[in-house]
C-alpha cells in the first residue's frame, strides 16, 4: 500500500509539472504539443548532469540536476518559440516535430558518448544507481522523493503566478484575446515567449523526474513513451486550471502506478489480468475521461493562433 | 490579372518543390554537422553512406536488389503519408497514423498465422481495422470535441499493447517475433507478378508497390476530382461554413478519419505481408512508420503525387542510415535528419510568404519606373 501511495505521488508529480508546463504555454496562447520531446531532452540534460559529477553531494546533485534539465528544457522550447510565434508556422506539426526530433537527438547524443567511451558499447542507456540515492529520502517504507515537494512549491507558485500577479493575469489576456491586449500595451510576443520558455523550464524537470521515478537506468531510444500526452490529457482534464490539475494528476498518477505494484494487492493478482492491461489502463483512462470531459473545455480561446498584429 | 506576365517563382508548385528542396538541403547539412561534432574524421564518409543507400554496393545486381528492399519498404510508409495528407487536408492531423498502421499489422499477421488465411483476406482485414480504430478518433472529435491529436496518441499506445498481446499467441516459441510467413504460411504472402524480377529476383518485391502509387493517385483524384472530395475538404477550410452549405461535417469527419485509418492499415499489410519483417511482440514503442509518414507527407508539399517521391527519398536515407560506420556514428542520425526536415516543413508557408512578398516589391518597383 505505501508503495502504491509512493508511486501514485511521484508519477503524479511528473504529470502537474508538465501540465503546468502545457497550463503556461496555452494560457499564453501557444499549443506545446512538443512536451513529450522536451521532456526527453531535459530527462537528457538531467541524467548527463548525474553522469558527469557522480560523487557530487546530495544537495548540489539535486540543484545540478534541476538545473541540468531545466536550461535543456527552456533551449529546447526556444525551437517551438521561434517557429510558433515568430515565423508563424503550424504549432501542431511543429509540436509532433519536436516530439521526434527529442527522442532522435537524444538516442544519437546518448549513443555518441556511449560509444566513445567504449567502442563496444552501442546501447542508449543511462546509468545513475548511486547518484539517483540524492533524491530520495527514507521514511520508515516509504520514500520520500525531493522532487514531490518542488512539485508541491511549484503548484502553489503557479497558482499565485496565473491569478495574483500582473504576469500571471497579462500572459492570461494573450491567450484569451491578443489584439485586446495589445491594444493596452502588452507584448504579445514577448508574453508567449515567457510562456512557452515556463513549459519548457517545467517540461525538462518532469523528464528527469520520470527517468528517476522507478528505475535506476534510462534508455533513451523509448523516449518517455506518450507521458507528455498524458499529462496534455491532465491538463485538459484539469480544464487548463492548477488545482483541478493536481487532482486529476493524483488520479491519472494512480493508475500508472498500479501497472508498477499491482503485483502486491491480493485482490487485483486474484483477476489474474494480463499485465498488459494494466500497462494500457492509464491511456484507456484518459481516452475515457477526455471524452467526457472535452464538450465544455474551457480551453484559451486563442491558443493555436499565430499572432498577427494587423488582424481585427 | 495577365496569367502570362506571373514569373515562374510566383507559381504555387514551384514555390512548394524549391521549399521542400530548400528542407533537404538544410536538414543535410544540419545532419553532417552533428556528424562532425560526433567525430570529424568519418563525417564525410557517413552522410555519403546514407545519402548513397544501396549504391553503396559496387555490382549493379546486388545494389538493385537492395534498391528493391528500399522500395519495399517505402510503399507502407507511402501509405501512412497519404493517410496523414487525407486527414489533413480535412483539417485533421492524423498523428494516429503509427496506431492505425499497428491495427493493420496485428490484423494482417493474426488472421495468416493463427487461420491460414491467404492475403486477398488479410489485406482488406487490415484496411477495414484500421479504418475502425480511425472512425473511434474521428467519432470523439466530432461528437465530443476530443483533441484527435490527443486521442490518436492515446489510441497508438492501446493498440500497441493490444497487438503485442494478440500477436503474442503466434509467435516463435524461441524468439520474440512472430512465425515467418515464407514457411507454411505461403498464401498469405502478397503475389509477386513476376516483379522480383525485375530487382534481381528480390522475393520481397511484390504487387504492394504498384497498388501504392495507384492508390496515391486515387487520393489525388478523390480529393481534387470528386464532389465528395470537395465536401471533405470545404469541411475541412471551414466547418461552419460547411455546415451551413448543407454538409454533415460531422460525418465528413468521421469519414475522413476512416479512410485515413484504411490507408495506414492497408500501408502495415503491404510491409508485413511481403515477408520482408517479422513483427516483434516485445516492441516497446509504437512503430515510426506513421511519424516518418507525417515527415513525408508534410516534404511532398501535402500532394499525393509529391508524397511518392518525398517517401521513397525519407525511406532512402532512413536504409542508408544503416550503412555508417557503427563504430562512430549509429543508424538514428536519419531518423534525426527525417525529425529536422519535417521541424523545417514547419516554415514553408513562411517561406512562401516571404517569397511572395519579395516578389510582390520587385514588381511594384518594376510598375513605378514604367509610370
Amino acid at each position: 500500500m505505501i508503495l502504491l501511495i509512493q508511486y501514485t505521488l511521484i508519477y503524479a508529480s511528473v504529470l502537474i509539472l508538465v501540465a503546468l508546463g502545457g497550463c503556461y504555454s496555452e494560457h499564453s496562447g501557444v499549443i506545446n504539443l512538443g512536451l513529450e520531446g522536451t521532456m526527453v531532452m531535459g530527462a537528457l540534460g538531467g541524467a548527463l548532469m548525474m553522469k558527469y559529477n557522480p560523487t557530487a553531494p546530495a544537495a548540489m546533485m539535486i540543484l545540478l540536476v534541476i538545473l541540468g534539465a531545466a536550461v535543456v528544457g527552456v533551449l529546447y522550447s526556444l525551437l517551438l518559440a521561434v517557429a510558433a510565434i515568430n515565423l508563424k508556422a503550424d504549432q501542431t506539426l511543429v509540436g509532433t516535430a519536436l516530439n521526434m526530433l527529442g527522442t532522435a537527438a537524444a538516442t544519437v547524443i546518448v549513443k555518441a558518448i556511449n560509444t566513445a567511451e567504449d567502442p563496444n558499447n552501442v546501447s542508449s542507456t543511462i546509468q545513475y544507481i548511486s547518484q539517483k540515492k540524492a533524491f530520495i529520502v527514507k521514511l520508515g517504507k516509504f520514500e520520500f522523493n525531493w522532487f514531490m515537494l518542488i512539485t508541491a512549491v511549484l503548484l502553489v507558485c503557479a497558482w499565485v503566478l496565473l491569478y495574483r500577479t500582473r504576469f500571471g493575469l497579462r500572459l492570461m489576456a494573450c491567450g484569451e484575446h491578443p489584439q485586446a491586449a495589445d491594444s493596452v500595451g502588452i507584448s504579445v510576443y514577448k508574453m508567449r515567449y515567457a510562456g512557452v520558455m515556463i513549459s519548457g523550464f517545467l517540461g525538462g524537470l518532469g523528464g528527469i523526474v520520470y527517468i528517476t521515478a522507478g528505475v535506476s537506468e534510462w534508455k533513451f531510444e523509448n523516449g518517455v513513451a506518450g507521458f507528455g500526452f498524458l499529462a496534455l490529457a491532465v491538463m485538459i482534464f484539469g480544464q487548463w486550471k492548477p488545482t483541478r490539475i493536481a487532482l486529476s494528476a493524483l488520479l491519472f498518477g494512480l493508475f500508472r502506478a498500479l501497472s508498477n505494484v499491482y503485483s502486491g494487492f491480493a485482490l487485483l493478482v486474484a483477476l489474474h489480468l494480463p499485465s498488459t492491461l494494466y500497462n494500457m489502463l492509464p491511456y484507456i483512462i484518459s481516452l475515457v475521461v477526455l471524452a467526457f470531459t472535452s464538450s465544455k473545455s474551457r480551453a484559451p480561446k486563442a491558443e493555436g493562433i499565430p499572432y498577427d498584429k494587423g488582424q481585427r | 490579372m495577365n496569367k502570362e506576365k506571373k514569373s515562374l517563382l510566383a507559381n504555387d508548385a514551384v514555390q512548394t518543390l524549391l521549399a521542400s528542396l530548400l528542407c533537404i538541403v538544410v536538414g543535410l547539412v544540419i545532419g553532417y554537422l552533428v556528424l562532425l561534432v560526433i567525430n570529424p574524421s568519418g563525417a564525410g564518409a557517413a552522410i555519403t553512406a546514407i545519402m548513397k543507400n544501396f549504391m553503396t554496393y559496387p555490382t549493379q545486381a546486388v545494389a538493385n536488389q537492395y534498391f528493391g528492399s528500399t522500395l519495399v519498404k517505402a510503399a507502407p510508409l507511402l501509405m501512412c503519408s497519404l493517410s496523414v495528407l487525407f486527414a489533413y487536408k480535412v483539417g485533421l492531423f492524423n498523428i494516429g497514423a503509427s496506431g492505425q498502421y499497428t491495427v493493420g499489422a496485428g490484423a494482417s499477421l493474426y488472421l495468416a498465422l493463427a487461420f491460414h488465411m491467404p492475403w486477398y483476406v488479410c489485406l482488406p482485414a487490415a484496411m477495414i481495422c484500421g479504418g475502425c480504430l480511425g472512425a473511434v478518433a474521428g467519432a470523439l472529435k466530432a461528437y465530443l470535441n476530443v483533441n484527435e491529436v490527443i486521442a490518436c496518441i492515446m489510441l497508438n499506445w492501446i493498440s500497441l499493447y493490444s497487438v503485442n498481446m494478440l500477436l503474442n499467441k503466434v509467435k516463435e516459441s524461441s524468439t520474440t517475433y512472430t512465425i515467418a510467413l515464407s514457411g507454411s504460411y505461403k498464401s498469405a504472402l502478397l503475389p509477386s507478378l513476376g516483379l522480383g524480377a525485375l530487382f534481381s529476383n528480390n522475393k520481397y518485391v511484390t504487387i504492394a508497390i504498384p497498388l501504392a502509387i495507384l492508390l496515391a493517385v486515387g487520393v489525388w483524384v478523390l480529393l481534387d476530382k470528386t464532389r465528395f472530395g470537395y465536401e471533405l475538404r470545404a469541411t475541412g477550410l471551414n466547418k461552419n461554413a460547411a455546415k451551413y452549405a448543407g454538409m454533415m461535417e460531422k460525418r465528413n469527419t468521421i469519414i475522413t478519419m476512416f479512410i485515413s485509418g484504411c490507408l495506414s492499415g492497408l500501408g502495415a499489410a503491404f510491409y508485413y505481408l511481403s515477408g520482408i519483417e517479422q513483427w516483434s511482440c516485445a516492441q516497446t514503442s509504437v512503430p515510426g512508420m506513421g511519424f516518418n509518414g507525417i515527415a513525408a507527407a508534410f516534404l511532398g508539399g501535402l500532394n499525393p503525387v509529391g508524397s511518392i517521391f518525398a517517401s521513397y527519398f525519407i525511406q532512402h536515407i532512413t536504409s542508408g542510415g544503416s550503412y555508417v560506420d557503427k563504430t562512430m556514428y549509429c543508424s538514428q542520425i536519419s531518423d534525426l535528419i527525417s525529425a529536422i526536415i519535417i521541424y523545417l516543413c514547419a516554415f514553408v508557408l513562411f517561406f512562401k510568404i516571404c517569397m511572395n512578398n519579395s516578389l510582390r516589391k520587385r514588381a511594384e518597383k518594376k510598375g513605378g519606373k514604367a509610370s
